[in-house]
């Protein structure tokens, strides 16, 4: 298969070639001589002291290798491990088990049901204690203490952050013609990838050395934690991330079970399976969102929005395992600011424990953008409410003007490029918007005049800034590890070139995408050029794929290091066309003299050049290789405009989305083909928060949504067909102008769908309903019922 | 317990446990992992595959139900080094992202393409809603099936 397209442009995806013959390799996938199964027991409970754990008789199971409990990890120092959020968290219970699902025993076992069987083994008893459920009453001087693990704690506060101007804010807003506020929830939901989580552990222990297949979206900073943790040295592990069921955040955390399944490994001496089953992925891996906010937005009586001020109550769960830059604890939620020109800002953020699985970041959210997003798209739209003004006309009133670029919010982000009217009235236009209007007022008229049956129809608007592409190292780190990203080009001596990246894709395509970066930069037909990662004995040091960081960061050092193998092939060129290196002109892939037609030599020539006999400019080392690891100098800043129309049966409150438009402007779109397909996962993932995802708790902390029976998905049923548009403004600080895209439609389409069915229900007086918006909680409101989720 | 399931063509007798599931017998003692797992509850299709021409969820069937029955999986689609088009359509409009539910996918479109050559958008989503994709959005599965149906002899004929 080769195809036409030489650089950036539509290519079909090489990895594909493994996965449509089901030769895809995911961790499940791996079968390694005598290898032994783990499973995970699990608290059943949310709160509770762990007042034994009886091993004896799953340790006598014929095919049980070995049983491990917390009090056997503390003997080794390993009962507790740190998380991305400088927090710890228990790897097997010692104390107590502070939510459900939580890791108290690992069996390893011959095969993977006689583990499962041995677990039913295992005796524990617990003594039970009241759970603290209600994310508001957590900090209750009664609430019962969830940490005292940690010495000094008294409550169950995790702690608190502040952005913007307080006080400025203050003057604003008691100046302010019109002020709206409203409490808006984001409910707790979950990634599920469709792959679980996984790993295999392999320690080798005459050489010392672990090998670890794991699902993991950053191998290179896991095995440096490993290192830290368990004390193995760095240089001994090797982390190995195999092709990736789907990761949207769930996959950057380390996991209690890796640890177990490295435990299983040292302890038997053998290669060690744990794969995660999905109610497992549900109750105890990374959870997302779970924000309580209280949102103001002020204006003038003509329109002008003057500024916004949150505060937002965070549950974090019973450990803080948020994966976020440590100093940043609430994500980028200080981008709530969105896409308008303010006077002021200010939000205040008290994050608090509960009795529920740990997590707080994951889910395609670009570190909490999605629930800013979806703070100031509802605030808007209440605001235009008030005005009884279009939700359109007001934000095309109050947009970031263009020549205001690079634009510091009053928040402290610099937005580094944006043309946010372009590509609203580009969604307009494709949506037919005005026409939409129409309809819906007609519709209302004939509904008004007794026409029965007639469907509620609402349109639904929203327009999203984002902040991706982390670091600059300077300032973000996880776990102390400067967010930069690695990448090693080396071409062949026959011209042919493989890329090394410190990334590794979920399903984004990098395989396809780096190949064209590189053969942009080099000239090399993208087919000729091959994508290594996900290993860390293989490829240079960075941090990882998750926050759509990949092409901002990885991207650029792809770029870059081709660039820098360019210069040193000029040098080459010009020695061997016996001109100086500015007489050359480059174009993919051919550097010819100035003015001498016919003088000319290609990469490949000089690649053969590199490696073979004969002298080369002087000074000059031979091969075309190099390798950098890129620190961007500032995040980049993708934005688009949705417009949503649903459909509200008025007698069952079923909500139909009739249709979505997205038009995303992603700066220089290097696979349009990748990019649509990037975009159209996440607005599914989108109506789904919207519509049917949650996960939510009874008062005894019991998980109620721990299958997929009960943990709604999206299926083909239930999203339309796409309609997407584009707008190009290149980032001026990414050296191919590009934006990451990879959590857009994921942050900007849940408030086109909220605000599309808020705008249905107005006849009926709703001013807000939190997601989900199911049939059950859209008929309270519609009877005057709304009430939160939680 | 012993079983013998023709699978792909080629008779596969094992001795089991009764309560194995097909999708573990196809994964762990035929080495098939084409055909993957991804819930509890027979709700996600990551694992379907043909069972005498219909398409099921393998983690439904007991490995003991299968004996003396036909088993098709993804990786009986490419014949001879040539591409089903359920698959090629599939690579054409991007039908794919991890690649984790693709298999399930694709052998329901081969299922529906069989009974319904040149089926409507609607009886594609249809097809497919038994099973839960997390990174496409379906639109484009659904051009992917649609590609296949424009381009593709429908196979199953050939093998009868």
């Amino acid at each position: 298969m080769t195809t036409e397209v030489r650089g950036h442009g539509r290519m079909l995806r090489k990895e594909d070639r493994r996965f449509v013959r089901g030769a895809g390799r995911f961790t499940d996938d791996i079968q390694l001589p005598g290898m032994l199964h783990l499973a995970v027991l699990r608290s059943p409970v949310a709160h509770a002291r762990v007042v034994s754990v009886d091993t004896t008789a799953a340790a006598a199971h014929p095919k049980v290798k070995a049983v491990v409990t917390g009090a056997m990890l503390a003997e080794r120092g390993l009962a507790w491990m740190p998380t991305l959020s400088g927090d710890q968290q228990a790897v097997l219970a010692t104390d107590k088990v502070r939510f459900q699902g939580q890791e108290v025993a690992f069996v390893v076992a011959e095969d993977r049901y006689a583990a499962r069987d041995a677990l039913e083994l295992i005796d524990v008893e617990y003594d039970l204690l009241p759970p603290v459920v209600d994310v508001r009453r957590a900090l209750d001087p009664d609430a019962p203490l969830i940490r005292d693990d940690v010495e000094g704690k008294h409550d169950n506060h995790c702690f608190d952050w502040e952005t913007g101007d307080a006080e400025a804010t203050r003057r604003v807003f008691d100046a302010a013609d019109v002020v709206v506020e409203q409490e808006i929830v984001f409910p707790r939901v979950h990634p599920a990838p469709l792959e679980t989580c996984g790993a295999i552990a392999d320690y080798d222990r005459i050489d010392e050395r672990l090998t670890l297949w794991c699902t993991t979206q950053a191998p290179h900073a896991h095995r440096t934690l490993y290192a830290d943790f368990a004390g193995i040295p760095e240089h001994r592990i090797r982390v190995v991330s195999p092709d990736i069921g789907g990761g949207f955040g769930n996959k950057v955390p380390i996991y209690p079970a890796y640890i177990c399944a490295i435990v299983g490994s040292m302890i038997t001496g053998r290669p060690v399976k744990w794969v995660e089953d999905r109610t497992e992925n549900l109750t105890a891996s990374g959870f997302a969102r779970d924000y309580v906010m209280r949102g103001e937005i002020a204006a003038t009586r003509d329109g002008r929005i003057l500024a916004v001020r949150s505060q937002v109550l965070a549950d974090h769960g019973a450990f803080n395992g948020t994966a976020a830059p440590m100093r940043f604890p609430g994500g980028f939620f200080g981008v709530f600011t969105g896409s308008y020109d303010l006077e002021a800002a200010y939000c205040s953020m008290t994050a608090v424990h509960t009795n529920k699985a740990p997590g707080g970041v994951a889910y395609a959210c670009s570190f909490r953008i999605a629930e800013a997003v979806y703070l100031v798209e509802r605030l808007v739209d209440l605001l235009a409410d008030e005005l009884e003004v279009d939700p359109v006309a007001l934000r095309l009133q109050n947009f970031i003007r263009p020549d205001q670029f690079p634009y510091t919010s009053r928040t402290g982000w610099v937005y580094d490029s944006g043309d946010y009217e372009t590509t609203m009235r580009e969604a307009l236009r494709i949506a037919g918007y005005d026409e939409l209007r129409r309809e819906q007022a007609e519709r209302r008229e004939r509904a008004q005049a007794g026409e029965a049956g007639l469907s509620l129809m609402g349109v639904g608007v929203s327009f999203f800034t984002e902040a991706v592409g982390a670091g600059p190292r300077e300032t973000m780190d996880m776990a102390g590890l400067g967010m930069a990203d690695g990448c090693e080009v080396r071409i062949h001596p026959s011209g042919k070139a493989t890329v090394r990246l410190s990334v590794q894709t979920q399903g984004q395509g990098h395989e396809t995408t780096f190949a064209q970066i590189v053969a942009e930069e080099i000239g090399i037909h993208p087919d000729d050029i091959d994508v290594i990662h996900g290993d860390t004995d293989n490829t240079p040091y960075g941090l990882g794929t998750y926050g759509s960081r990949s092409t901002p960061v990885s991207g650029a050092a792809a770029v870059l290091v081709t660039r820098k193998i360019r210069d040193k092939a000029r040098l080459i060129a010009a020695h061997l066309l016996e001109v100086a290196p500015d007489d050359l002109e480059w174009e993919r892939g051919v550097f010819s003299v100035r003015g001498v037609p016919g003088a000319q030599v290609t990469i490949e020539e000089i690649a053969r050049k590199a490696h073979g006999p004969g002298d080369l400019p002087e000074g000059l080392e031979g091969a075309l290789e190099a390798q950098i690891s890129y620190s961007p100098s500032n995040l980049t800043y993708p934005f688009g405009a949705y417009i949503c129309v649903v459909d509200i049966d008025p007698g069952t409150a079923a909500v139909t989305v009739r249709r979505f438009v997205a038009v995303d402007d992603c700066g220089t779109r290097i696979n349009e083909m990748i990019v649509e397909g990037q975009i159209q996962g996440g607005l599914t993932d989108g109506v789904g928060i919207a519509l049917m995802e949650i996960v939510s708790f009874d008062e005894q902390g019991n998980c109620l949504n721990a299958s997929l029976m009960d943990y709604l998905i999206p299926t083909a049923l239930e999203v339309p067909d796409w309609e997407n548009g584009a707008t190009v403004t290149p980032s001026p600080h990414h050296p191919i102008g590009a934006k990451g895209v990879g959590e857009s439609a994921t942050v900007g389409s849940p408030p086109a769908v909220v605000n599309a069915v808020i705008d249905a229900l107005e006849p009926y007086g709703v001013r807000h309903v939190d997601m989900p918006l199911t049939p059950s909680r859209v008929w309270e409101a519609m009877r005057g019922n709304a009430a939160p989720p939680y | 317990m012993r079983v013998s399931i023709t699978v792909n063509g080629e008779l596969a007798t094992r001795e089991v446990e009764a309560r194995l599931l097909l999708v573990h017998f196809l994964r762990e003692e035929l080495g098939l992992t084409g055909t993957h797992w991804g819930c509890d509850t027979s709700n996600c299709g990551a694992c379907v595959v043909l069972y005498d021409g219909e398409p099921v969820k393998s983690c439904t069937v007991l490995a003991a139900m299968a004996d003396g029955h036909e088993v098709r999986t993804v990786e009986d689609l490419e014949r001879e080094g040539v591409l089903d088009p359920v698959q090629q359509g599939f690579m054409e409009c991007h039908g794919l992202q991890c690649g984790f539910c693709t298999p399930g996918m694709l052998m329901s479109a081969r299922a529906l393409l069989d009974r319904d050559p040149r089926p409507s958008d609607h009886a594609v989503r249809e097809a497919i809603s038994g099973q839960i994709c997390r990174c496409t959005g379906y639109a484009s599965i659904v051009r992917s099936v649609q590609w296949a149906a424009e381009h593709g002899q429908h196979q199953q004929q050939e093998l009868a």
